[in-house]
């Protein structure tokens, strides 16, 4: 850090300004907290179907998310979940990971992890609860 | 990936013990860190006792006895001894503050250690070069900006706007906050530390400014202001009783609110 200072010859201003402000973050701060507070009113009902499912076979399972709003309460955490999880863990990457190429790979996985798991989460419900 | 440990040339190594001052009844410990430029060694620890019976309460007030009466080659910067001026910002006893108002008696028993500001590059002993903080101070822009023509007398506020602004005026600029922050270690280079952002809220606060939303969209970045995440360290060290997470939530608050 200080070395890299120290070498460049560029004014402390035009460091600290560099390429300007990036214009956005706002939306990923404030969908961060909106996915927070969407969880603290679903993991009640989540935590519940949850132990519903306990001990149950396929057929079991099938019956319960078989019902509208069990089916559309566990979609929504889903996504909630995923989206949020997605969030954090970028901003663990902007906080630790300074290698340019490596921060980008890093959350390029991050982004296709998330959406993975949103995606085979989201057609494995969907697939129990239409029977299809 | 972010630094945890200190490269080699900068882990502390061994210590001179300077000898009691003689005839003292009552002497205190302090443990001063040391790094000189010129000498290509790496930084020691220093030990020195202080005739507290000689010197005032505060720790500047020992700092200035040992470079009096012991050792002439410490450096550290200090000037006002109020607390007002902010040069004399340093870790104390593993806190952030102004040597001159925190009282040697404060610091529970044993040694008074005193280290650098964290995670700055080092001048000389305890002065760290603060180049970078200053710059990021002057990126945020800190006076009035207005485009209506300046009247005749003063840009009038009311008693309740300039109310606004208590809190965040009285910010002596020391970087003891900024250095406490995790975040500012990690990314000093992008983020720009709850000092600047407490006075960048200073302005963007103020009821005479007429760049409030140039202000804004000049923060609004992932790194320059979304870095803090309201771990408070900076709350916790600030010896003028500031608070700037707060004032970075307040920044965080109006974006959204510009946008919903």
């Amino acid at each position: 850090m200080s070395n890299a200072r120290a070498k460049s010859m560029r004014t402390p201003l035009g460091r600290v300004r560099n390429l300007g402000a990036a214009h956005s973050g706002t939306g990923d701060f404030w969908r961060q907290r909106l996915t927070a507070v969407a969880m603290t009113l679903l993991i009640v009902p989540v935590v519940v179907v949850v132990i519903m499912l306990l001990g149950r076979n396929q057929a079991g399972a099938a019956q319960i998310l078989g019902s509208i709003p069990i089916a559309v309460i566990m979609l929504l955490f889903v996504i909630a979940s995923c989206w949020h999880m997605k969030i954090g863990m970028q901003v663990v990457i902007e906080d630790y990971v300074h290698n340019e190429p490596l921060k980008l790979i890093a959350i390029m996985a991050n982004n296709f992890f998330s959406v993975t798991v949103a995606l085979a989460s989201i057609y494995a419900l969907i697939k129990l609860s239409t029977g299809v | 990936m972010a630094e945890f440990a200190l490269p080699k040339n900068s882990q502390i190594t061994g210590g001179k013990t300077w000898p009691k001052p003689a005839g003292a009844t009552e002497v205190r410990e302090f443990r001063v860190y040391r790094w000189n430029p010129d000498d290509g060694k790496n930084p020691s620890v220093d030990t020195y006792y202080v005739d507290v019976n000689d010197c005032g309460p505060m720790v500047l007030d020992g700092l200035i006895w040992i470079k009096n009466h012991i050792d002439p080659s410490l450096t550290f910067r200090r000037s006002c001894r109020e607390g007002v001026c902010g040069s004399c910002a340093m870790n104390i006893d593993g806190q952030n503050t102004l040597a001159c108002t925190r009282s040697m008696h404060d610091v529970k028993d044993g040694a008074v250690k005193i280290n650098p500001l964290p995670h700055q590059p080092v001048v000389k002993d305890l002065v760290p070069d603060l180049t970078n903080f200053y710059a990021q101070y002057a990126s945020i822009e800190p006076w009035l900006k207005t485009t209506s023509p300046t009247p005749q007398k003063e840009w009038r506020q009311s008693h309740e706007d300039r109310e606004k602004l208590d809190g965040l005026y009285e910010c002596i600029l020391c970087a003891c906050c900024s250095t406490s922050c995790p975040s500012y270690w990690w990314n000093s280079e992008r983020y720009l530390g709850p000092a600047a952002l407490l006075q960048a809220t200073r302005w963007v606060k103020d009821s005479r400014d007429e760049a409030t939303g140039e202000r804004l969209d000049n923060l609004e970045d992932p790194f320059r202001l979304y870095r803090c995440h309201t771990i408070m360290n900076c709350a916790k060290a600030c010896p003028k009783g500031l608070n700037p997470a707060e004032a970075i939530a307040e920044l965080k608050l109006k974006l959204v609110e510009r946008q919903i």
